[in-house]
């Protein structure tokens, strides 16, 4: 039976183990194509398959090579893929229905896919190459990893003082910061007479130049470079020459003076070729030779469709997920109809965001356009009929989601043009005068526009103070940045002058020093207790309600094991370790490693839910279940009941770790993210944090468990590799995070997030999320720390997290030995008597009123009201 | 079992060792006006408040809530309180303060008491 069906499989042969080929390859076997064919791929380059774009972020020393592949070569075995890396192919015998490579070699196919991509174009200049046709030392492209290994050891080798990038596209000038970011002397000659001329117009190449420029490197523009000049002494490159004469030196010359699609496979197979291979909306090559059997399909940047090549990665997706439809059947009308291109990025530095046309091309054209050359900002619009056709972002590409979504659904424009660049409405300065004074700016605190300005009124001349006067702004935060703006007006129309209220900086408000003094303070004095800190740092020794919690937290983070715990100085929740609710009882969720849970554990939760008549139970966001309404009284006997460690779901520490299914049951896992993130959780389990840390694992980038908005985030890539994600955020702001690192194993992954976690416990502030933390600092910064170890404190933060992973201790262990008398045993509020009103049953939302209850339910609180309440009056 | 007040001290509700230093506890207290819910703080300093043990603003449990040597925080909302004027101090309604103190009984084999004179 299993032989017959692999005898049936069909060959496939993929020519070119890039982008385009490895993309095919995962989209293939999402389609189970392991079933239908026998896959061998061909790369030229002797390697797994990696990620082109990365080699800039490897060039500017900014990632490691390691960090860029996408599937190293166990990959390919693991998926029962043939792959023959360092070998090139030179023809494909359509008649023979066989692939030929450079050794001689003929691999039979029922099915061809040509994906070679594409070169550098090397225009011509004199003495660029030497006799044997090699191009001369010291010059490259930049375009594979090799190219970019010997680049780096160039730059590296201190021996080499200047360099010269011909061609100042997006290419060239990353080539350009990487080199400079290596201490050489950069200078980018490009033949167009402005940057980057295929993305955008002269006025935007215009403000780039100037943003270039201010990060030190020369720009030379509308200057062909017509010869490169040789030291003999050395047998290297001394120089070019450009066509008006001019030279300059260069130890180091980069050519990134576009790409050229390679199709010699195509050509000498006798297939049609323009600019490059050219295929139908199914990737198939046109007008194959009469009587080739097989098929044959081309793919990628060496691809022409419908008149287009494309150089860009997204297309080469499209065209991947349409060619895999087609060659599994999974859909066999899969058509593609090419690419709006559009790019994001950031270019030596500077974001960059283009979609669709960079300026107007017909007379009736709209062109809405803000410069300031000044700050790097360009901005601007291009609209045909009402609907936008192009958009052209530098400096500041917040906006291009937004466009993005205007430009591809064809969305219809407002009337003002410019406010598709900017937002005239409630959050922008300037406009914030215009709103009704019962405007509801803070809609958390339901304050209004009024309130702020009575609060200005009444004396309030800062931000701080119109903010505690008011609450605005102290909810989700989201609607911080109007507050001000409305403050900062309410204060000049008064005649008065904006202050800034020095405590914005401090850690707590109740004591004047940042984080950082305070840190050192407390260590210098060995200030153990928040009494302790107060009497020390605070101004006349005076406690402060607001500032004890966080306090606590610090101190708990700086003295693992010698902190003295002053229970006054802990919020409620972790008084009694549990979450108040809004009637002043409490919520308590158990720990349930990674979302994993058994029926003993459900059983139990069940149980102890009928017998404390618990409100209702919820699954949560973080993949445990919630027991909602619990009395304070009650919460002893519900641990000891439940006998599950605490889930930490009330605390500024980790909370939970979500996870997907992983490999032992989903088709798709590459990774046991199940396994993983257990062991996270069990490992930083009850750890404080700044503010709370939510973790997540997943098992393939499906992100079935939200991964990629999480504190840290966790993502099996396959090849027993994982990325590892800090500083996403799914509340009430939203934030894709941030990559740090790509490790490769489950361990890698628990010491990478142990030492991030300490990092931000050490200098993250109080109340700071870690979406708010790691772009302060920048991912950058962060991952040199973190991953490079620049500052040489990753030893120093390893044990420390060790340390506060080893004093951990369930604190729902104090079910037997509260820390005080009426520790559990005050009741919640209220404690006198009420008119019954109609209750839920078991918190379903209309569930049947109390009277209709078969049994006689017993209120929260009326029985504490009859037992417990009165307990300490006498008489 | 209703505690009843006493015209020189109030109701005793509760030994001063029965309140950590640093929080609060929350009693009925029968006072001229009928029963009463008052949030008793023990100061670190040895003092003692009292105050109406729920929030107005939502009825959040005071006693609950971490207190200084002035104010006192809602664990709900984070809403603050004088505890000597009971204004609020983040735009509030303000509570009632109520009469409170401690009173060494040298026979009482739990130390010194906490009586509250509930405000009218």
């Amino acid at each position: 039976m299993h032989r017959e069906r692999e005898a049936r499989k069909r060959s496939l042969v993929l020519v070119g183990n890039g982008m385009a080929g490895a993309r095919l390859l995962e989209e293939l076997l999402e389609r189970g194509a392991s079933d239908l064919f026998e896959i061998t791929v061909f790369g030229d380059e002797p390697y797994g398959n990696y990620n082109r774009i990365m080699l800039s972020h490897v060039l500017a020393g900014e990632d490691g090579e390691e960090s860029i592949y996408l599937n190293e070569l166990g990959w390919y075995a693991e998926n029962g893929i043939e792959l023959r890396s360092g070998v090139r192919v030179v023809d494909v015998d359509l008649p023979a229905q066989e692939v030929v490579d450079a050794h001689g070699g003929r691999t039979p196919y029922d099915v061809v896919v040509i994906a070679t991509g594409s070169s550098p174009h090397f225009p011509p200049m004199d003495g660029l190459r030497r006799e044997d046709g090699s191009l001369l030392p010291g010059v490259s492209g930049f375009r594979s990893l090799d190219e970019t290994r010997a680049m780096l050891e160039e730059a590296r080798s201190g021996q080499h003082q200047r360099a010269v990038v011909i061609g100042g596209g997006l290419l060239g000038l990353e080539a350009a910061k990487g080199l400079q970011n290596h201490g050489l002397d950069v200078t980018v000659i490009h033949s167009p007479a402005h940057l980057m001329n295929q993305q955008l117009d002269a006025e935007a190449g215009a403000v780039l130049r100037r943003s270039i420029e201010d990060c030190g490197i020369s720009v030379v523009t509308g200057a062909r470079t017509t010869g490169v000049s040789a030291c003999t002494e050395k047998g290297r490159v001394s120089g070019v020459t450009l066509k008006d004469g001019r030279t300059f030196p260069a130890d180091v010359v980069v050519v990134t003076a576009g790409i050229r699609p390679n199709t010699d496979v195509g050509v000498r197979a006798g297939l049609v070729v323009e600019r490059g291979i050219v295929v139908d909306d199914q990737m198939r090559c046109v007008d194959q030779p009469v009587g080739s059997g097989g098929e044959v399909f081309a793919l990628g940047e060496c691809a022409q469709h419908r008149g287009e090549t494309y150089g860009l990665v997204a297309p080469l997706w499209e065209q991947a997920t349409v060619l895999a439809d087609v060659l599994t059947g999974a859909d066999p009308d899969a058509a593609y109809h090419g690419s709006k291109t559009s790019t994001k990025l950031k270019v030596a530095g500077v974001d960059v965001a283009a979609i669709g046309q960079s300026g107007p091309e017909h007379p009736e054209d709209e062109h809405v356009v803000f410069s300031d050359v000044r700050r790097g900002l360009y901005q601007s619009v291009v609209v045909r009929d009402g609907r936008l056709v192009g958009a052209t972002l530098l400096g500041d590409t917040r906006k291009s989601a937004a466009l993005q979504q205007v430009f591809d659904r064809g969305l219809p424009l407002p009337e003002q043009r410019v406010e598709l660049l900017f937002d005239l409405g409630a959050t922008a300065e300037g406009s914030v005068e215009d709103l009704a004074d019962d405007a509801q700016v803070c809609n958390c605190n339901g304050v209004t526009k009024g309130d702020i300005c009575g609060a200005v009124a009444g004396g309030c001349s800062s931000v701080k103070s119109v903010m505690d006067a008011t609450r605005a702004g102290k909810g989700c935060g989201s609607c911080k940045e109007v507050v001000s703006s409305l403050v900062e007006h309410a204060v000049a129309a008064g005649g008065g002058a904006l202050t800034e209220d020095p405590s914005v900086h401090w850690y707590v408000p109740g004591v004047p020093l940042r984080k950082d003094e305070l840190v050192a303070a407390i260590r210098e004095q060995h200030l153990t207790s928040v009494s302790a800190v107060f009497a020390a740092l605070a101004p006349g020794g005076a406690e402060d309600a607001k500032s004890k919690m966080g306090l606590t937290s610090l101190l708990r983070t700086l003295w693992p094991t010698e902190f003295v715990d002053e229970r006054d100085a802990r919020f409620i929740n972790d008084r009694v370790h549990a979450n108040i609710q809004r009637d002043g009882t409490f919520s308590v969720v158990p720990q349930m490693k990674g979302g994993v849970t058994t029926p003993d554990q459900l059983r139990r939760i069940a149980d102890v839910a009928d017998k404390y008549g618990v409100g209702m139970l919820k699954v949560t966001g973080g993949q445990r279940i919630d027991m909602l309404g619990v009395k304070k009284e009650d919460l002893p006997k519900v641990w000891a009941d439940l006998d599950m460690p605490s889930g930490y779901a009330y605390g500024k520490s980790m909370r939970t770790v979500k996870t997907c299914v992983g490999t032992d049951y989903c088709r798709f896992g590459l990774g046991d993210s199940t396994a993983l993130g257990i062991a996270l959780e069990e490992r930083f389990q009850g750890i404080e944090t700044p503010a709370k840390l939510k973790l997540g694992v997943v098992g393939c980038p499906r992100n079935c468990a939200e991964a990629y908005v999480k504190d840290v985030g966790v993502v099996a890539i396959g090849g027993g590799k994982w990325e590892v994600y800090v500083g996403g955020a799914a509340g009430a702001s939203v934030r894709k995070a941030d990559l740090l690192a790509t490790v490769d194993s489950p361990e890698a992954v628990i010491a990478l997030t142990g030492r991030f976690i300490q990092f931000y416990r050490t200098w993250g502030n109080w109340l700071e999320r870690t979406y708010d933390f790691v772009p302060r600092l920048s991912i950058e910064r962060v991952r040199l720390v973190l991953v490079e170890d620049s500052d040489g404190m990753c030893a120093q933060l390893d044990t420390e997290i060790d340390a506060a992973c080893a004093a951990y201790r369930d604190p729902w262990k104090e079910r037997d030995a509260p820390d005080a008398p009426g520790r559990f045993s005050a009741p919640a509020l209220p404690l006198l008597p009420l008119p019954v009103v109609p209750s839920r049953r078991m918190g379903a939302p209309g569930g049947t009123p109390r009277e209709e209850l078969p049994v006689e339910i017993v209120m929260p609180n009326e029985e504490a009201v009859m037992s417990g309440a009165m307990a300490g009056a006498q008489q | 079992m209703t505690a009843t007040t006493t015209a020189a001290a109030g109701v005793r509700v509760a030994a001063l060792a029965d309140i950590p230093p640093g929080e609060g506890r929350a009693y009925v207290v029968e006072g001229a006006a009928g029963p009463t819910q008052v949030a008793v703080f023990h100061h670190r300093d040895g003092r003692v408040s009292a105050v109406d043990a729920v929030c107005p603003h939502s009825g959040g449990p005071l006693a609950d809530g971490q207190i200084d040597s002035c104010v006192v925080v809602c664990p709900l909302h984070l809403n603050t309180w004088d505890l000597r004027t009971g204004a609020s101090t983040s735009g509030q309604a303000p509570v009632r303060v109520h009469g409170v103190v401690v009173i060494d009984t040298p026979d009482a084999p739990d130390g010194p008491q906490v009586h509250v004179t509930p405000a009218p």
